[in-house]
């Protein structure tokens, strides 16, 4: 392999990062790439854990993830209540929260047959409901202990930049090399062939949609928190970006193959993309239809390269 | 003898809410009510169609919604205010998602992704065209939605002209059958002589055909359109293909189950309110409504599956 997939999307962030600091003449190039850091991290996030569902082939996607971070955020910012100093209070829930979820998730996939778009769609409903009924409009804040670390930062770096690199690591390590992630590749690439060579298939399918709802709870968690409070619709914008950061960083939506740096490239690059066309003062219009022409000319980009290979 | 029993759980499904929905409110058991209950059910059943020719040749459409809503937005403004350069309009969104398919094709890329690309680019347009709800629907598309004919509901006569045409345009005729036969196998058919890229093209032009209608439906009914009017007819659309028997792969699809798909998916709406459900519950009743009809799918399949 002559260049390796991430290489584009880390490409494409560089030249988007570069053209809003153009504008400016690098003034606030370091308040950009802070605020890059701290957004992109989200997106980081629930990209990793739409990888790993991506990864396990054709038909396997996780569209309840918008859900599972209102629920998750929801859930335990109530928890907490504003109280300081119950932080760890409030990510166990959502950590509880976010395992339910994909517990439920993969009972409907597994017992009920049903194919895994419909199964997390029809779940994502049930969760908004939750999140409806418990939420009951109210906007409760973040104690200030956990508002002041999402937003806060470590060696210059924002923390919710560190804490998804740490995850990133995390699911590197687990999936190059460790033997569970050598057993969701082989899954993803041919499930028939990998269960006859004795991996136990429903167990890796099992493991990665409880990790996708887990790392959507904690990104719920941690917006909620950013964000000053839990919003019905803050995941809304994360269904689309979960899947589009997978693919912009080089995995491939077929599965078997998935790329860790590639999802973190990419999940830069949409957040500068839009605030590159911000900057330039794009509509909103005119914003979306050129963020909608850069994925497909991204994609159109890395598949004629893959073909040459 | 597999055909009969893709269709059997749809009808089934449908005639069970609607005895349930009788039950609760025997007033909605009259020309009236069906037209209540049924009337948005036209532009989803379009959208539904429009998805169901996507999923036949295999692929999937995140953008649909997004597109219904651009067309409502054109319907609303250009084609109101200068229907000649509307219709162009119309045409030329068609066309495009022919290419569309014929670029998913030559290029061997995932439809998934480029319809995501592509939704994010209707939806711009569609802000751009209406970056505030209003418009107005052209006179004679209202008339057509609200026209009273005698018996049957206006909703319910269109939900059946719809079924009845797709069958015909799917299942019986060649296109139809070859298009289907490229979602079973590709190949074959390109060894067959075909020319799959136009065979693409083909599916997906007519996919965009009832997105258009859908919106223009929808416009009918609404009399005016904002830029996120049909958003959720991406998930619906998906939902009412699978509830009426349709599979994500190999070309198994039926358009009358997928018309009283989308017909059981509006009900499910109207009877949850009939419910009195506490509103909080209404969007998480669907869920579970849907669950429990692909549930009884299952029994469907492992049945046919003895036999």
């Amino acid at each position: 392999m002559t260049m390796k997939p991430w290489v584009w999307a880390w490409t494409a962030a560089a030249l988007a990062f570069a053209a809003t600091v153009l504008l400016t003449s690098g003034r606030g190039a370091g308040e950009l790439a802070y605020a890059a850091l701290s957004f992109g991290a989200f997106a980081a996030i629930v990209g990793l854990g739409q990888m790993l569902v991506i990864t396990l082939g054709p038909g396997n996607v996780d569209l309840s993830i918008p859900a599972c971070m209102t629920l998750a955020g929801t859930l335990a910012l109530k928890a907490m209540g504003t109280t300081d100093g119950t932080a760890f209070l409030g990510l166990a829930v959502a950590l509880a929260t976010g395992l339910a979820m994909g517990c439920a998730n993969f009972v409907l996939i597994w017992l009920l047959r049903l194919p895994p778009i419909i199964a997390t769609l029809a779940a994502s409903l049930i969760y908004q409901s939750l999140a409806i009924w418990s939420n009951r409009g109210l906007r409760i804040k973040p104690p200030e202990g956990l508002a002041d670390f999402s937003t806060g930062r470590f060696i210059g770096v924002p923390n919710l930049a560190w804490i998804a690199l740490g995850l990133a690591i995390l699911v590197w390590l687990l999936l190059e090399r460790t033997i569970w992630g050598r057993w969701l590749l082989a899954s993803g690439q041919n499930a028939r062939a990998a269960r006859l060579a004795g991996i136990p298939v429903q167990a890796v399918r099992a493991a990665t949609y409880l990790s996708v709802a887990v790392f959507a709870a904690l990104a719920g968690y941690l917006l909620a928190s950013f964000s000053g409070g839990a919003a019905l619709n803050m995941g809304a914008e994360y269904l689309l970006m979960s899947i589009a950061v997978v693919v912009i960083g080089g995995s491939s939506i077929a599965g078997g193959n998935s790329n860790v740096p590639g999802v973190i490239g990419a999940a830069l690059f949409m957040f500068l993309v839009v605030s590159m066309l911000n900057s330039y003062g794009a509509g909103a219009g005119i914003k979306s239809v050129l963020t909608g022409t850069i994925i497909i000319a991204i994609v159109i980009a890395a598949s004629t390269r893959r073909s040459r290979q | 003898m597999l055909a009969r029993y893709r269709i059997l759980l749809p009808v089934i499904s449908l005639a069970v809410l609607l005895c349930l929905t009788f039950w609760m409110q025997p007033r909605a058991m009259s020309y009236f009510g069906l037209n209540l209950l049924f009337n948005l059910a036209v532009p989803i059943a379009l959208a539904t169609i429009a998805q169901m020719i996507i999923i036949m040749v295999n692929d999937i459409d995140l953008s649909l919604g997004a597109f219904v809503s651009l067309v409502a937005c054109v319907t609303a403004t250009w084609l109101n205010d200068a229907p000649l350069i509307g219709v162009l309009v119309l045409m030329a969104l068609i066309l495009t998602y022919a290419a569309m398919g014929a670029v998913i094709h030559m290029l061997e890329l995932p439809a998934i992704v480029v319809t995501l690309g592509m939704s994010f680019v209707w939806g711009g347009l569609a802000l751009f065209l209406l970056p505030t709800p209003g418009g107005a629907s052209p006179a004679w598309i209202r008339t057509l939605m609200t026209i009273k004919p005698p018996f049957i509901p206006m909703a319910v006569l269109a939900a059946i002209i719809i079924a009845a045409l797709t069958h015909l345009l799917v299942i019986r005729s060649k296109l139809g059958t070859v298009l289907r036969g490229l979602g079973g196998n590709t190949r074959s058919i390109a060894r067959a002589g075909w020319n799959v890229t136009a065979l693409k093209a083909t599916a997906y032009g007519l996919s965009g055909l009832f997105g258009v209608l859908a919106g223009m439906a929808l416009v009918g009914l609404t009399t005016s359109a904002d830029a996120n009017i049909a958003l959720r007819y991406t998930l619906l659309s998906i939902a009412g293909v699978i509830l009426g028997g349709g599979e994500f792969t190999g070309g198994k699809v039926s358009p009358t189950g997928a018309v009283i798909g989308a017909l059981t998916l509006t009900l499910a709406a109207s009877f949850l309110s009939f419910l009195r459900l506490s509103p909080d519950w209404q969007i998480g009743a669907q869920g579970a409504i849907l669950i429990l009809v692909l549930t009884a799918r299952l029994l469907f399949s492992r049945k046919g599956a003895a036999t």
